[in-house]
């Protein structure tokens, strides 16, 4: 196990990408590697497509609030780009950023407004500092076959990159024993895909 | 993702997930309650756990039937979100003087900072106002331990216990070590009249013993309640109850920290004898000032948030803000994308024509409420369930014609049955004189909190076949004049149209535009197919 003292993680994404299942996979890890574990989700409004945000804390020592406060985070994975720039503040200094390419934008930003711009989000993200790694979520969901696997493929890029502080192997335990069974092999392809486009 | 939940030893839990287990563990005989918030998933997994679970029409209904339960000698859970408490306040207020044989809790999920709610009331109040005992976790660990706690309690006083949750305990996995089950005693009736029967003979005593038990209580909490330490620096002693505990405990871990379980009734002198021992002693409570006031009422010195933290979720950074008396203007979150009715959404429509119809909209609590942002705008009031029907009624009594004219409430289908009834009513025995019109978004489910199941579904919480509301009906035999159901058979309705007609008229009307949420569609139509199998096969 390569994991550190403790590792704080900002999932951030819109309703209905997963973002909550995201977070249970990265607290299974932690548990079946004996480390103390809290997850918190805002998910009020989340089937509506607002806003989704996951803190997940892992730690060898006692942790006792499940949010961080702002500068705490290690790794801010972003699961749409606007979402990651909205999380910034929770990452510290040096800390890593996993996002997803494509953005989703808010219905009421009207087709003629420059109000949300993918691009320019990306362009933030990679001139705050930290070491960044965009993922091409799409391609691989289309490659894979699925929509519903971004969130297990940006956990792979994360875990690829050794920001997660777990090996792809304790992922895929955790995943064979959250997933249900005909979801399996589907979810592992996505986790080594993620992996792999994060280290191209 | 499917929880394993029932093997012990550690799990990761959810707030919500430990009651519900617990609840299995300690031998409920029912759990009955409303969707809400963040309270939802107690009874979704408590019927998961194969715990007998019932949607209630309402938290009345819900916390009625848990007194029933509790008469007959068992076990009940009723669970509810904190603005469900006010709808179930009557049967509180006068169940607390009562004596219930078998266990009862109720659980109210308190949302601080409105993730999803139209206030932030803080639930502590009730405790007090109602004389009942109130427990609150910090974590999921102690959310399972404090159902078993209050099953103990409830059945040692014969009284109804409040166990207060917030968000942040609901919807945080945190780990639970579980005990081992028990078998439930069986319900088997035994008649009080003087404790159960409360006509005013009765009630004076009881309110009496009422007041007894609760000094007995308080007693134990000095004695034996469920209280935290951790001893730091002589400095600084912060005492904090639920979440704020843990966000203390992270925010200054160089302090000294006390926390409790039982916060009401308090267990004063502890409180005081531990308070002595530090140069400054901070109380970091979320929502109102009520433990910081009745400590000082107690006579026991101790400082204070500011107002500014009156409003919203705290956390470690406010935490910190308030154990360092910075009062300065916090930074505002970044917004966040907002919300919106899914794309194919039946209630575009809907909005769309009284938007067009440049109408006055009474709205009410569900996804619709949704109809007040953009592309829409089509909201005028949202206050709490069932207003929509009722403000609407009084929109119509009080405005000048050619804007009474303009009136519509629209309700939701779980939303009507849950406090729409009486507005009916009340708009057909007391109908303004330009008449009124009331559309029914029925999209047959509970959409909001996650399509959970009403009495206008005709399935259960574990969506096999029930009695099934007919909405055409009701407002028939409630006498509205022109009732109409607009479904998939009267897809050429112009449905504008029909809005503009009834404005138009000096009478009631009611319409129901009947389309599923296009997220339960796919979920209907399987459970549709697993009772008619079901049907088939006992048959």
């Amino acid at each position: 196990m390569s994991m550190g003292a403790n590792t704080n993680i900002i999932i951030a994404g819109v309703g209905g990408q997963g973002t909550v299942l995201a977070s249970k996979l990265v607290a299974r890890a932690a548990m079946d590697a004996g480390l103390r574990v809290r997850t918190s989700e805002t998910i009020g409004m989340a089937q509506r497509g607002g806003s989704v945000v996951s803190h997940v804390r892992v730690s060898e020592a006692p942790i006792a609030s499940p949010l961080m406060a702002p500068g705490m985070a290690d790794l801010l994975i972003g699961f749409e780009p606007g979402e990651a720039v909205r999380s910034l503040a929770f990452l510290r200094p040096g800390g890593t950023i996993v996002t997803n390419a494509q953005p989703v934008a808010p219905v009421a930003v009207s087709p003629t407004s420059a109000a949300y711009s993918g691009p320019a989000m990306l362009e933030r993200l990679d001139g705050c500092g930290a070491r960044l790694a965009v993922i091409d979520g799409a391609a691989i969901c289309a490659e894979i076959g699925s929509l519903k696997v971004l969130n297990v493929a940006l956990l792979g890029a994360a875990a690829g990159l050794g920001a997660l502080g777990f090996s792809l192997d304790q992922f895929e335990t955790a995943i064979r024993e959250s997933v249900r069974e005909r979801f399996v092999d589907m979810n592992l392809r996505a986790l080594h895909a993620g992996a792999r486009s994060a280290s191209a | 993702m499917k929880a394993d939940l029932s093997n012990p030893p550690r799990q990761l839990l959810s707030g919500d997930d430990a009651v519900a287990l617990a609840a299995l563990h300690a031998g409920t005989a029912l759990g009955i309650g409303y969707p809400g918030t963040p309270s939802t998933e107690i009874l979704e997994t408590f019927d998961r756990l194969d715990g007998r679970a019932q949607w209630s029409p309402n938290e009345k209904t819900a916390l009625e039937v848990g007194i029933g339960v509790a008469f007959a000698g068992a076990r009940a859970l009723v669970t509810m979100k904190h603005v469900g408490l006010n709808v179930a306040a009557d049967p509180l207020f006068t169940a607390a003087y009562t004596d219930v044989d078998g266990g009862l809790i109720i659980v109210s999920a308190d949302d601080p900072g409105m993730a999803s709610s139209q206030n932030e009331q803080d639930n502590r109040h009730y405790a007090r106002a109602a004389g009942l005992p109130m427990l609150e976790p910090v974590d999921s660990q102690q959310a399972y331990d404090f159902t078993w706690l209050g099953f103990e309690l409830s059945e040692r006083w014969k009284i109804p216990v409040l166990l207060r949750l917030t968000t942040r305990v609901c919807h945080s996995l945190t780990p639970v070590l579980p005990r081992a089950p028990i078998t439930p005693k069986a319900a088997d009736f035994r008649r009080d009249v003087p404790a159960r029967v409360m006509i005013p003979a009765f009630a004076k005593p009881a309110h009496h013993r009422l007041r007894t038990k609760l000094a007995e209580i308080a007693a134990w909490n000095e004695a034996e309640g469920p209280l935290h330490i951790e001893m730091g620096n002589q400095a600084l002693g912060i005492i904090s109850t639920g979440i704020s505990a843990m966000h203390a405990r992270e925010a200054a871990p160089e302090a000294s920290h006390l926390s409790f379980g039982l916060t009401y009734p308090l267990p004063i002198e502890r409180i005081r004898a531990w308070a002595t021992q530090f140069e400054r002693v901070l109380v970091v409570e979320e929502g109102d000032p009520m433990l910081v006031e009745e400590l000082r009422a107690a006579g026991i010195s101790v400082e204070s948030k500011t107002e500014r933290f009156r409003f919203s979720e705290l956390d470690v950074a406010r935490v910190r803000r308030i154990i360092t008396g910075d009062d300065s203007e916090e930074p505002a979150p970044p917004q966040g994308k907002p919300p919106e009715l899914c794309p194919g959404c039946s209630h575009r429509t809907v909005f769309h024509a009284l938007r067009e119809l440049d109408c006055i909209v009474a709205g009410d609590i569900g996804c619709y409420t949704l109809g007040v942002l953009p592309p829409f705008s089509a909201m005028d009031t949202c206050v709490c369930m069932g207003a929509s029907i009722t403000t609407g009624l009084g929109l119509r009594h009080a405005l000048p014609e050619a804007q009474a004219r303009r009136v519509v409430s629209v309700i939701g289908d779980s939303t009507f049955v849950h406090s729409g009834l009486t507005g009916l009513a009340e708009m057909a025995y007391n109908p303004p004189p330009t008449g009124h019109l009331v559309i029914i978004l029925d999209n047959e489910t509970t959409a909001m909190t996650g399509q959970q199941e009403h009495p206008g579904t005709g399935r259960s919480l574990d969506h096999s076949r029930a009695a099934r509301m007919d909405f055409v009906a009701v407002g028939q035999a409630m006498g509205i004049k022109h009732v109409e159901l607009i479904d998939e058979a009267a897809k050429d309705v112009d449905l504008k149209a029909c809005i503009a007609e009834c404005l138009a008229r000096d009478e009631t009307a009611l319409i129901i535009v009947r389309q599923p949420c296009v997220l339960a569609a796919p979920k209907i139509r399987l459970y549709e197919k697993t009772a008619a199998a079901a049907t088939s096969e006992t048959s």
